[in-house]
């Protein structure tokens, strides 16, 4: 299925457009940029409107509005005196549901709330105000995590995808967000609004430049920059480009197209359209990693050598010695893989045949179990992820696989082992599900006592090279 | 015994200054009725640093309490509760599995407005708020519970001005000192006893992951080594009487612990207490989701002329 992404949308997140678009010329086209947004939005047959909004900081990971009618009456916070928004809005739950457990499938931590009253942010009440305003579409709202790097934000996008893609469902994205975020700190005219500062105002030009030549990727890849030239130090960073290049396949070639560009109380406010339709130019001219599944460790002031944190468990002080991997003319061992408990190779070569060693799910390096380990030292059970597991397992044999040239496609057969078919199974077959099973090789999957290490899931593979 | 303070004279008085940290797990854990929300307990040593404040508190004469809050985030100056009585329902954004609190307060306008206009004539930029749809955070409400849960008393709720994301830690708290300089004066001109409250945390890295059962107590702690210094280090010089180092390092503090410190409340309360050199009573100090929360008294009426 090609990218179902039928448009993308930058918004501003004041209220002014919405409450007093008369009181300063600036603003009203803005609101008028919004109403052309609103027809394009309605003539696109969207199915949904997914919104990621920097005005909605999360800590616990991000969270998802699964309330489906959420109705109250917003006030902002600063600019109180122009006026209360009445909302109610039409919230497609099942979709964050699923989206939700599609963000824990590619280990991400997200929650969604529904809760009477909660307080949905300015910068989505503004935009599913002026964008839908009828509720014709149904809308989902994902908050901005304020502890979230680009690997976070982009997998984040990826598993809203994995939703879309799985539903059939046809969506509309939209950040809502500003350019520079420096305001006015004091009260000012309407009628003499402006951007802040000229230095803003040309790094907010030369960023629509981009994006008006459909350039999002390299925005995305700007974003750190952009944060360090333009943007007040607020709750949340210059991240949502990260996630709506993501939504793009961090494409390069969009059409795109600047609705609006104008200050709103000193900041950058802009309503910029990005069609999937490709321009015609080049693709991207560099690149970072293209993350598929979020690793990382949040706390991260104490997450190294933090024994007690079941994420970050070594099984050097309870398990088999470790050892250098056997060497041999046909053999294979990579550096990026854990180490053997044996004098065995990771893998070996058969005429064009490719062998591996069962593979686990400890971490190259630090033998560190994602998910953490199944038993302690004393031999004492441990609750343990076996879908954090699985997931590890699953990128040590693509390690190796490609350390031999070959690849997740070209894997042949996999046996599996688990040590707790009745509990394991059914985590083991949804990461299965989503990352091999993909590539249809065979599978066996068997039950067995124990492994040498205190592993939930090891995996037997042929691959051809 | 209850203190009756200054009773019989005119002029007005801050009669505590108080550190009232507001993490609505606190209120969570108290199962009060006006929470939908109810837990099985936990962060017991802050919320019984909390009955030990309220039981102070209770001993001092006073009219008023006087907050300013970092969840109510303005970037155009410093803004005022201006309307009698706000009421609702507070849900917490972060945390609305914890927090979902009817409310009901009064606030002493007159007082705000006081402090205002001399906040005003002292050039900071101010405005009253009196949009009656206004949510009041939950900062100022978990506060306000904590402090006084049958809220009999009026407030007085101020906006955190987020100076130090605009320009510096040092501007900041140029503007902090003022504005506590000047609402002192209203207070005192008020002829009003007031407790002053500063309503944050201290270092402030959360952890990112909640456990299943939130106030499972096995899995707090505070995020790491380092803020547990600096947070003992700022509790040693309030105990010691020495706000004045902690002005001087709050640069450092605030950067190197993400202390909550940067919404100004902190350095606005001790300029409200004229920089005191007297020893603050520490009531309680625990984390809550990794981050560092004390609860502190300057006992003003027993140092002060009130």
């Amino acid at each position: 299925m090609t990218n179902p992404v039928l448009a993308s949308y930058v918004v501003p997140v004041h209220p002014h457009p919405l409450l007093v678009p008369e009181q300063n010329e600036g603003w009203q086209r803005l609101r008028d940029a919004f109403d052309e947004a609103r027809q394009q939005i309605t003539d696109s047959g969207a199915d949904l409107i997914i919104i990621y909004s920097t005005t909605w900081p999360s800590i616990i990971g991000h969270q998802i509005q699964a309330d489906p009618n959420p109705t109250w009456t917003l006030v902002d916070q600063d600019f109180h005196d122009l006026g209360s928004m009445d909302y109610s809005f039409r919230i497609d739950a099942d979709f964050a549901e699923a989206w939700n457990k599609a963000n824990h499938a590619r280990g991400l931590q997200s929650r969604t709330v529904a809760y009477n009253g909660f307080p949905i942010d300015v910068g989505s009440v503004v935009a599913l105000k002026l964008l839908n305003p009828d509720n014709a579409i149904p809308a989902v709202i994902v908050s901005s995590n304020v502890y979230a790097n680009r690997a976070e934000t982009t997998v984040l996008a990826k598993s809203c995808l994995d939703v879309l893609k799985s539903t059939g469902k046809r969506a509309v994205a939209v950040t809502a967000m500003s350019m520079s975020n420096r305001m006015f700190t004091e009260f000012i005219d309407a009628a003499e609004d402006k951007i802040h500062s000229l230095k803003d105002d040309e790094w907010n030009r030369k960023v629509l430049e981009f994006l008006e030549e459909g350039r999002l990727e390299d925005v995305a890849q700007l974003s750190r920059t952009i944060h360090q030239q333009i943007r007040v130090q607020k709750v949340v960073t210059f991240k949502p480009m990260w996630w709506l290049s993501a939504m793009n396949d961090n494409r390069n070639d969009l059409t795109g197209r600047v609705l609006a560009y104008e200050a709103l109380h000193g900041a950058g406010g802009a309503v910029v359209h990005l069609d999937p339709t490709s321009n015609g130019m080049g693709d991207k001219e560099y690149d970072e990693d293209d993350v598929e599944v979020y690793h990382g460790e949040r706390n991260v002031l104490d997450a190294e050598g933090n024994e007690d944190s079941p994420e970050a468990r070594h099984v050097d002080d309870h398990g088999p010695a470790l050892w250098d991997p056997a060497e041999g003319k046909d053999a294979v061992n990579a550096d990026s893989a854990p180490k053997p408990v044996g004098l065995y190779p990771h893998a070996r070569r058969v005429g064009d045949l490719l062998y591996l060693s069962g593979v686990g799910p400890r971490q190259p390096g630090t033998n560190a179990i994602p998910g953490g380990p199944i038993r302690d030292a004393n031999g004492e059970s441990l609750e343990y992820d076996i879908k954090a597991q699985t997931r590890a397992v699953v990128e040590n044999i693509a390690r190796i696989l490609e350390e031999a040239g070959s690849s997740m496609e070209k894997v042949v057969d996999v046996t599996s082992f688990l040590v707790d078919m009745d509990r394991d199974f059914a985590g083991y077959n949804e990461v299965w599900a989503e990352t091999l099973g993909h590539y249809g090789p065979t599978r066996t999957t068997l039950a067995i006592r124990a492994l040498p290490t205190p592993i939930a899931v090891e995996m037997k593979v042929i691959a051809k090279i | 015994m209850r203190l009756m303070l200054g009773r019989t004279m005119a002029k007005g008085s801050i009669v505590a200054g108080c550190l009232a940290p507001h993490p609505p797990h606190l209120v969570y854990a108290e199962n009060p009725p006006q929470n939908e929300p109810t837990s099985e307990g936990g962060w017991e040593q802050l919320r019984w640093g909390y009955e030990r404040l309220r039981e102070s508190l209770s001993k001092i004469d006073h009219d008023v309490l006087v907050i300013l809050s970092p969840h109510w985030q303005t970037y155009v100056g410093t803004h005022f509760l201006g309307l009698p009585h706000f009421e609702g329902l507070s849900v917490d954004p972060i945390f609305p599995n914890l927090f979902r609190y009817s409310y009901n307060l009064d606030i002493d306008v007159e007082l705000s407005k006081a402090i205002h206009d001399k906040a005003a004539d002292a050039g900071l930029a101010v405005k009253m708020m009196e949009n009656p749809d206004f949510r009041v955070d939950y900062g100022t409400i978990t506060t306000g519970h904590m402090v006084n849960p049958a809220f009999d008393k009026p407030l007085v709720v101020i906006s955190s001005n987020r100076s130090r994301h605009y320009y510096s830690v040092e501007v900041m708290q140029e503007m902090m000192m003022e504005l506590g300089r000047v609402t002192r004066d209203a207070i005192l001109e008020s002829g009003k006893k007031a407790v002053v409250l500063a309503s944050n945390s201290l270092s402030h890295r959360h952890f990112t992951t909640e456990s299943d059962v939130p106030e499972d107590m096995s899995k707090e702690h505070i995020t790491s080594h380092a803020m547990h210094l600096w947070d003992m280090r700022i509790i040693d010089y309030m105990r010691t009487g020495q706000a004045q180092r902690i002005i001087d390092e709050m640069p450092e503090f605030t950067e190197q612990a993400i202390a909550e410190s940067d919404g100004g409340g902190l350095t606005w309360l001790l300029s409200t207490l004229t920089v005191p050199t007297y020893p603050a009573i520490l009531h309680g100090y625990g984390t809550i989701i990794g981050t560092g929360n004390a609860i502190v008294e300057w006992p003003c009426y027993a140092h002060e002329e009130v």
